[in-house]
This record gives structure tokens, C-alpha cells and sequence, in this order.
């Protein structure tokens, strides 16, 4: 999911997604290059992402990752899911709190 | 449809893998340069953020598989695995040779015994809808199965409710005229619904009518499919013919098909119209036939044999004289037809069963060991990144790579096994066993073939699997290392054996019972030197001697024709071979004595004056039958031994009166001698009360000849027949037998050697494997122990107590295994009590007989490792690790 929202402002590439994630979050979220390229991969898998090789700003050959319309699509279905789980978990919390 | 999706791009992506991975590979190259120009950015050197971006990146081969994993196939690996596997075992032939053969003889053997065992009790006789078929027959005290007369079989069928239909079938013999001679020929008479019942349609002409089996009515015939091959040419016009069948006319009606079988009867060549012509079915206390019944829908065989009972008992009260202690008895015509062979075949497939259960603890056990040694290979590659899976699949694609392997050799094996042991079974046991027949590999038989397959490959794949998940697998990088692991192991390795050493007891324990069975079976006193003797068996046509005189004049001249061959010392005639069987019995009564209306049994048997000095009987008391005594002359009869002792305990029968349950005037015999009793049934059959009457007096068309000879039984027979036809051309005579054969190919005989030499061989196998097995544990240990026995020996232990040390482990393993073995053995011969013949399950003999050779050979084997280890050098011991 986090993935997928990155992509959603411009393509980026692997490293890119990994400091994108690692700054959004203030660094507390850091996402591990071991989970993040075989996660890219099952994304391309589904789907959901397309890659290109195209050049970076310095000039250097790098694979760029684009959200695609499914890909947007699946982004939406995650997002709201998440939502309601984590206006539920605050549900319970807060009634926690109160008892 | 995404998984469809999902599944071309795999497909795209495995066609383009070198990309794939040239493209990762990139990818991550460049990922680590901008995390390395960050690092430097952050001020560190270039060469201390490099090692900074590889630290962060991780393993970069574990990224590559992770990610490989995302878009391969599963099969990719199980191709790798196998590759490996087949590499692993090629490396290592002896040990792939040895585990493929030991399956392939357990498999090969449960394989070829389950084909016989699916052929005659799992699969169905070939009728439509065979469960429902029952054999109907009537019972008495002395037989749970007794034939059914004519006059009850009407009542039967008329007043019962059981049965959508009930038929009945009696063996019968023709003189047939062919070109080379008269010949006697098999047939069956059956009612006119018997096909319709079983569900057989004739494959040529019609089956019976309704009424074809009235009396009267016009004689037709059914062919059987050999016969009108054989006889006929298989030529279709045959329907319509006419064929002369013992002087009558009979019009052929049609064909049976060529699958068409009947066990109970299988060697009839024609099939005609049961009517009820004969003198016996005409009398109701005469019973000659068999009963086939169709149950309704929803009758069960229980409920059936309760009416039929209850029909029995109201006959019984209305005819007290013929059915006095007649009941019914109704069993599933399966039952008829395989219960006698089923105890053997279960019993088989039992001693193949274990068999194979020790072919797999062996290759397991050999499993294991391997294990053992690839410890450290395991836990390099466990330490290089390889996954618990995928190690696990290694040991399954290499178990399931032996299972394979094993059992494609196992079912040639067992197709040849097949062929051998059908081949085996004699020309008449076949008869009774038309199922056996084509016997193949079937679907049924791969079916279990593989599910056999399965289970072994499970074992297989398990059993290294378990072993590595209870060891530590940093143990095994350690130098030398084989503390608790290889405990362990051999705590498992040795329950392993035991379980072998057990199994391979009862092996021998029934194979040891079953032969002795066997021998106490065939030597059986008789009563009479069997050797010598041969028998042959002749049929007179009934209207061509429809006189007593006419048979009596011919039985007188073929004695002495017979006699007056070179190498004869002396003929006879009997309506029934000794040893064949307690059958044609009769009621007797004795006159002067109170009679309770009961049903006396006896053995009757019609001989002629020569019999009892032809077969060398001894005489008690009285004397023999004189040939000049026939039906002008007062009726004489000669009791055995045991009827005197029976019917006139403490006196002497000499000149005592017997007849029928009626007395009628014309049954009234007077006993003139008392022979000692020999086997008129079976071997194993109990001695029944005797009575013979004189052949001259009691003439019968068909008669059985028996030919005492000087020199070898079979001399005789190339000039008998034609002896026999210079006596009367129309006479019909069969082929010659001995008592020799007689007694070595009887039914009992062929079931109780097939079951000794089966499970004789088993055991031998069983011993073979079990004893390696030892060897290999005991081997092993030794191996194991090499430094343990050298710091021993280096301390001041004597070779001696080296050689006790692993003896005694030995010992113990072995006197388990043995006790073990022995306890299950008494079970295991308590349940084929059926086919022990004089001996007990608990047979001291046999079962100190097996623990002696058992261990013995056990020892021998743990001799070897135990040698080993004595002549293990201290200094060589202690530097080899």
C-alpha cells in the first residue's frame, strides 16, 4: 500500500520509493531493500505497477516503477480498508479508555 | 482471469530469465551507488559508505531469490531438486541400488498377491448385480451345505418370497461319439431360468424357455463358448443342429459367450434342461442338486435363510420320513464360490504386507544413515540461506525419486510374479477359480500399486525430514560433532531394527507352520500304500446298458482285461476313489435296534470284490466281498472300523442286519466283514462310518477303476484305454490319474504348499533384509564409536570386552526383536488356526526352531561390525578426527 501511494505523485524508482517512504514518515518508517524489490516484484506480477528503464536526473540508467489504472484501483480498495481498520482499533481503544 | 494474467507473465518472464535477472541486478547496483553517494554526502569516505550500502542492502543473493521466488514456477525447483536427487543417488549407486531393490521386492510381492487377491474376493463375479445372487441349499447335522432334492426344491421355489427367482444346476457327464472315439464329456443340467438368473444372454440362439425343463419336453442344449470353438468350429449355423448326448437327441438351442463362467461348475462343455427324469429326483429323500437364488430388492441374506428355514421346518412336519433334520442354508454365491481360498489369500497378502512393512523400515533405515552422513553438507547449505523448505523438498524429491524408481521395478516384478504363480496352479484348481483367469495389471492392482507408492514416499520423505527437525542444525557444523544427534539416531535406528528382527519372526514362524503343516498333511497315514496305484474313470451309456446284468457282465470282463496287462497286479471297481471325499452318503438303520428317526450318515461306496486286496485294506473281522455274489444272491455289505465302533459298540457285526431309515425289504443288507478304516475323504477330513456295498448288487454306468500295479503307476496307462474299448467300444473313459497326484494335488494340498512355499520365500527375504538391517545399525555404531573404542583400548581394555561391548548391544537389539517376534507370531498363527493341519499355533518346535535361526544369523551378521571394532587401532582411532 505504501508503495503503491508513493507512485501516486510521479514514477519513481526503487531506491527512490525506499527514501520517499523512509522521509514522508519522518523516518520511522524504513522499508528494507530485502522486502522492497521482491515486494516490486509481485506488484509488477499483479499488475498493478509497469516499470521502465529511463534516466535519472544525474544521468545514470535506473528502472523506473508508474502506478497503473489497476494499480490506482487497488490503492483505493486498500486505503479504505485500512481506514475502517484503524477507525476500529481507535473504536476499541477508546472504549478502553473509558471503562 | 488475473490468475491467468498473472500466469503468461510468469510464463513470459521464465522465457526471458537472463533478463530478468540482468535487470535486477541493475536495479540494485544502482540502488546501493545512491545510497553509497548519500552516505558520502553524509560525509564518510567512499570506501566506508560502500561498506555502509552493502551493510544496509543485506545479502544482495537473498534479494535475487526472494524476488525469483515472486515469479517462478513451483516446478522449477522440484526439476532442480530432482536433478540434484538423481545426481545424489548416481553418486552413490550402491546405496540407491540396494534401497530400489529391497522396495521393489516388497512392492513386487504385495502387488502380485493384492492382483489375486482383487481377482477373487474384491471383484464381483461377472453377473449383473452379483451381490444379490445366493447359493440355496439344504442342511443337515453332518453338512452345513447339503445338495437339495427335486421335491423340496418345488416347494421351495413355490412357497417362498425371498427370491425373485430360484433355479437349481447338478453335474452331469455325457458319452459323446467323435471321430476319434467315444469320449465322456463334462455338462450340467440346469433349470430352465439358471441364465436368465445370473444374468447371462446366450452370444448365439436363445436361451432356455419357460417349460423347456418339464419332463417331456424335447431335450435342447446350450454350448459352451470352448466347445463350439473346439468341437463345432465356431461355425454360426450350429443353432438347430442336433447332438447325440449319451444316445439322446438333443437340438442345440444357442451359444453361452465366451466370458461366460461359473465356478462352481466350470468345466461343463454343454449345458442342458434340468428334467426331472432321473430315478433320484424323483424321490424326495434323494438330494442331487444346487441351488442359485436372486434375492428381491431388499431381502436380505438373513431374512432369506429365516424364511427359508421356516419353509424347511413345515416340510419337515409334513414329510417326517425323507426330511427329518433337514434345514436351509442361503449364503451369498460369492461365498460358495471363494469362501475355501479366502483364509489363504488373506493370509498371503498378510505375509506380503509385512514384507513389504520391512522392505520400508530397511530403505528408511538406510534413509536415515545417509541422513546422517550429510549432516554437515545440510547444515552448509541450511547456513548458505537455504530454507527449512527447501531443504525438506530435497529430502522429499529424493524419497519420492526411490519410491518411483522402486516401484516401476516392483510391478515388473510383480507382473512376473503373477505369471509364474498362476502358472502354478493346476489345470483342475483353475477350473474352481474361472476368476483367475487373464489375471493382469489391472487398474485396480496399479491403483493400489500406487497408493502403496504414496504411502512409502510419504515414509520416505518423513522420516529424514523428522530426523533433522529434532537435531540442532549448528550441531552439524561443529568438527566431530555427534552428541545428542547421533543418540538420537541411534535410538531410532534401533527401534528400527527391532521392529525388522520382529516382523521377520512371525515371517518365519508361519512359514515354519505352514510347512509343517504341510508335511503332517501329506503324510497322513491313508491306510493303504498309496503308491502304485492308478485310477481311471469310466462312463457307460444308460440306454446301451440299461440292465444290471448287461454293467455287472462288463464290470467282471473289464477287471480281467485290465488285469491281464503286463505290470498289473490286480484291479477293482468303486463308485467313489478313496480319498476324495465324506459324500454319497446314506441313512442307515439298524434292524433289531430302537430307531429315534434321526439321519445316520454314512459313507456308501459301491466296490466291487477285488477292491479292499487291490488297495492292500486290512481285514478286521469276517471276509470279502466273492465275485460270484451279485443280485441273485443274498445282499452282503462290509463295514470300516469306525462304523462298527459307532452303531455296535461291544458287540461283534458279523451277521448283523442294516437297511434304510424305512427298513424297506429290498435295502436289508447283512454285514459278512469289518475292514480297517482307511480315508475315503480328504487327508484332513475326519474318518466317517463306512459302508461298502458289492458293486454287483448296487451297479452304477460310472464307475472309477483302480489299478494296483507293480512298477511305476504311469506304465500303465498308454495301453489301458484302449483296453478298456476292447471290452466295449462304446464305454468312455477319462484321463488316468494316480493316487500319488491325487493326494499331492488335492485342493488342500495345492492351498496349504502354495501358502508354505509363499510364505516360506517371504520369510526368507524377510530374514535376509532384517539381518542387514542389524548390520547396517550395528555397523554404524561401530563407525560411530571408532574414538570411544580407541581411547578404550588405549586406556588398557582387552580386545575381548570390545567384542563384548558391541555384541551385547547386539544381543539386546536381537532379543527384543526375537520376544517381540515370538508374541506376535502366536497371534498372528491364532488367526490361520484354518489352515494349520495338525499342528498348534503355539508350536514349541517351531517357534525355538525360528529364534535359534533368527538368532544365529543375527549374530553372525553383528559378528562382523563387532571384528571390526576389536582390530580398530588406539593410535589410528584417536588421529583420525
Amino acid at each position: 500500500m505504501l508503495i503503491l501511494k508513493t507512485l501516486t505523485r510521479a514514477p519513481l524508482h526503487g531506491y527512490g520509493i525506499a527514501l520517499s517512504i523512509k522521509r514522508l514518515s519522518d523516518d520511522v518508517l524504513t522499508v528494507e531493500e530485502g522486502s522492497l524489490y521482491p515486494a516490486l516484484q509481485r506488484l509488477l506480477l499483479q499488475g498493478w505497477v509497469k516499470a521502465e528503464w529511463k534516466m535519472t536526473e544525474t544521468n545514470r540508467r535506473a528502472r523506473f516503477y508508474t502506478l497503473t489504472a489497476a494499480g490506482r484501483r487497488q490503492l483505493g480498495v486498500e486505503l479504505s480498508q485500512f481506514e475502517q481498520m484503524i477507525a476500529a482499533i481507535g473504536r476499541v481503544l477508546q472504549d478502553a479508555q473509558e471503562a | 482471469m488475473n490468475s491467468i494474467r498473472r500466469f503468461v507473465k510468469k510464463l513470459m518472464l521464465l522465457l526471458q530469465r537472463r533478463r530478468f535477472h540482468s535487470d535486477l541486478n541493475e536495479e540494485m547496483a544502482f540502488h546501493r551507488e545512491q545510497a553509497q553517494r548519500e552516505f558520502i554526502e553524509g560525509g564518510m569516505t567512499p570506501e566506508s559508505a560502500r561498506y555502509a550500502a552493502m551493510r544496509q542492502f543485506g545479502n544482495p543473493t537473498r534479494v535475487k531469490e526472494r524476488s525469483h521466488e515472486v515469479v517462478e514456477f513451483k516446478l522449477e525447483t522440484v526439476v532442480q531438486d530432482l536433478r540434484f536427487a538423481l545426481r545424489q543417488l548416481r553418486k552413490n549407486p550402491g546405496f540407491a541400488a540396494t534401497a530400489v531393490v529391497i522396495l521393489a521386492l516388497g512392492i513386487g510381492a504385495s502387488v502380485a498377491i493384492f492382483a489375486f487377491v482383487d481377482a477373487a474376493l474384491i471383484k464381483p463375479l461377472p453377473y449383473s448385480d452379483p451381490t444379490r445372487l445366493v447359493a440355496v441349499n439344504e442342511s443337515s447335522a453332518g453338512f452345513a451345505r447339503n445338495n437339495l432334492s427335486y421335491a423340496d426344491y418345488l416347494d421351495w421355489k413355490r412357497m417362498n418370497t425371498v427370491f425373485r427367482s430360484l433355479e437349481v444346476f447338478n453335474r452331469t457327464g455325457y458319452t459323446l461319439s467323435t471321430p476319434t472315439g467315444t469320449e465322456s464329456v463334462p455338462g450340467t443340467r440346469v433349470s430352465a431360468g439358471f441364465f436368465g438368473t445370473l444374468g447371462i444372454h446366450p452370444m448365439l440362439g436363445r436361451d432356455f424357455r419357460a417349460g423347456e425343463d418339464g419332463a417331456g419336453a424335447s431335450p435342447v442344449v446350450l454350448l459352451s463358448y470352448g466347445t463350439w470353438q473346439r468341437r463345432y468350429g465356431g461355425r454360426p449355423d450350429v443353432v438347430g443342429q442336433v447332438v447325440n448326448l449319451s444316445g439322446i437327441a438333443h437340438t442345440i438351442v444357442g451359444v453361452l459367450p465366451q466370458d461366460f463362467q461359473f465356478a462352481l461348475r466350470d468345466d461343463a462343455e454343454f449345458w442342458e434342461t434340468l428334467q426331472p427324469i432321473r430315478e433320484c429326483e424323483k424321490r424326495r429323500s434323494c438330494h442331487n442338486l444346487d441351488g442359485v437364488g436372486r434375492l428381491k430388492d431388499g431381502v436380505s441374506v438373513t431374512s432369506a435363510l429365516a424364511e427359508m428355514k421356516s419353509i424347511a421346518a413345515q416340510l419337515e412336519k409334513q414329510y417326517p420320513d425323507s426330511n427329518r433334520g433337514n434345514s436351509a442354508s442361503v449364503i451369498l454365491l460369492s461365498e460358495a464360490i471363494v469362501g475355501e481360498i479366502r483364509p489363504i489369500f488373506l493370509i498371503l497378502l498378510g505375509g506380503a504386507g509385512l514384507l513389504l512393512l520391512i522392505a520400508c523400515v530397511n530403505v528408511s533405515s538406510l534413509l536415515l544413515v545417509r541422513a546422517e552422513s550429510r549432516r554437515r553438507e545440510i547444515a552448509v547449505r541450511g547456513a548458505l540461506g537455504a530454507s527449512r523448505r527447501r531443504l525438506s523438498g530435497q529430502f522429499v524429491t529424493e524419497g519420492l525419486t526411490l519410491v518411483v524408481a522402486g516401484a516401476a521395478v516392483g510391478l515388473g516384478l510383480a507382473y512376473g510374479g503373477m505369471k509364474v504363480l498362476s502358472g502354478l496352479i493346476s489345470k483342475e484348481m483353475m477350473m474352481g477359480m474361472p476368476f483367475l483367469r487373464g489375471l493382469t495389471l489391472n487398474a485396480h492392482v496399479l491403483e493400489f500399486a500406487a497408493a502403496l507408492a504414496v504411502v512409502a514416499g510419504t515414509l520416505f520423505s518423513i522420516t529424514p525430514i523428522l530426523h533433522f527437525r529434532f537435531s540442532n542444525m549448528r550441531d552439524g557444523l561443529t568438527e566431530g560433532g555427534r552428541g545428542s544427534a547421533g543418540m538420537l539416531w541411534r535410538r531410532m535406528g534401533a527401534n528400527l531394527v527391532v521392529i525388522e528382527l520382529a516382523t521377520a519372526v512371525v515371517l518365519l514362524t508361519g512359514a515354519g507352520l505352514l510347512g509343517k503343516s504341510l508335511y503332517k498333511l501329506l503324510h497322513v497315514d491313508a491306510g493303504f500304500p498309496t503308491e502304485h496305484l492308478a485310477t481311471i474313470d469310466v462312463g457307460l451309456p444308460d440306454i446301451a446298458f440299461s440292465k444290471d446284468e448287461q454293467v455287472v457282465g462288463f464290470a467282471r470282463d473289464v477287471v480281467r482285461k485290465v488285469e491281464s496287462l503286463p505290470g498289473v497286479e490286480s484291479a477293482a471297481i468303486t463308485s467313489v476313489l478313496p480319498l476324495s471325499c465324506n459324500c454319497n452318503t446314506d441313512w442307515i438303520r439298524v434292524v433289531g435296534k430302537p430307531y429315534d428317526g434321526n439321519h445316520n450318515d454314512v459313507n456308501e461306496r459301491d466296490v466291487s470284490a477285488g477292491f479292499f486286496s487291490t488297495l492292500h485294506a486290512r481285514l478286521l473281522k469276517g471276509r470279502y466281498f466273492s465275485d460270484a455274489e451279485d443280485g441273485s444272491k443274498p445282499l452282503v455289505i462290509i463295514i470300516n472300523e469306525t462304523f462298527a465302533k459307532k452303531y455296535f459298540p461291544g458287540e461283534d457285526p458279523i451277521g448283523k442286519k442294516i437297511g434304510d431309515i424305512k427298513l424297506s425289504p429290498k435295502s436289508i443288507r447283512e454285514i459278512v466283514g469289518v475292514v480297517a478304516d482307511f480315508k475315503d475323504a480328504g487327508l484332513e477330513q475326519e474318518q466317517w462310518p463306512a459302508e461298502y456295498f458289492h458293486f454287483n448288487q448296487s451297479t452304477d454306468t460310472h464307475f472309477s477303476m483302480l489299478i494296483r500295479t507293480r512298477q511305476d503307476e504311469q506304465a500303465v496307462f498308454p495301453e489301458l484305454a484302449a483296453a478298456i474299448h476292447q471290452v466295449s467300444v462304446e464305454a468312455a473313459v477319462e484321463e488316468g490319474s494316480t493316487m500319488t497326484s491325487q493326494i499331492n494335488d488335492s485342493q488342500t494340498a495345492y492351498i496349504h504348499r502354495s501358502a508354505a512355499y509363499l510364505v516360506g520365500g517371504f520369510a526368507v527375504i524377510a530374514l535376509v533384509l532384517g539381518v542387514v538391517g542389524l548390520y547396517g545399525v550395528i555397523a554404524y555404531s561401530v563407525s560411530q564409536r571408532t574414538r570411544e573404542i580407541g581411547v578404550r583400548m588405549a586406556l588398557g581394555a582387552q580386545r575381548s570386552s570390545v567384542y563384548q561391548l558391541i555384541l551385547k548391544e547386539a544381543g539386546r537389539l536381537i532379543g527384543i526383536g526375537i520376544v517381540v517376534g515370538l508374541a506376535a507370531s502366536v497371534g498372528a498363527a491364532m488367526l490361520m488356526g484354518k489352515l494349520l493341519f495338525g499342528v498348534q499355533a503355539w508350536d514349541a518346535g517351531t517357534l525355538v526352531g525360528v529364534a535359534v535361526v533368527l538368532g544365529a544369523s543375527a549374530m553372525m551378521a553383528s559378528y562382523i561390525p563387532a571384528r571390526r571394532a576389536a582390530s580398530v587401532n588406539p593410535t589410528d582411532a584417536l588421529r583420525a578426527e
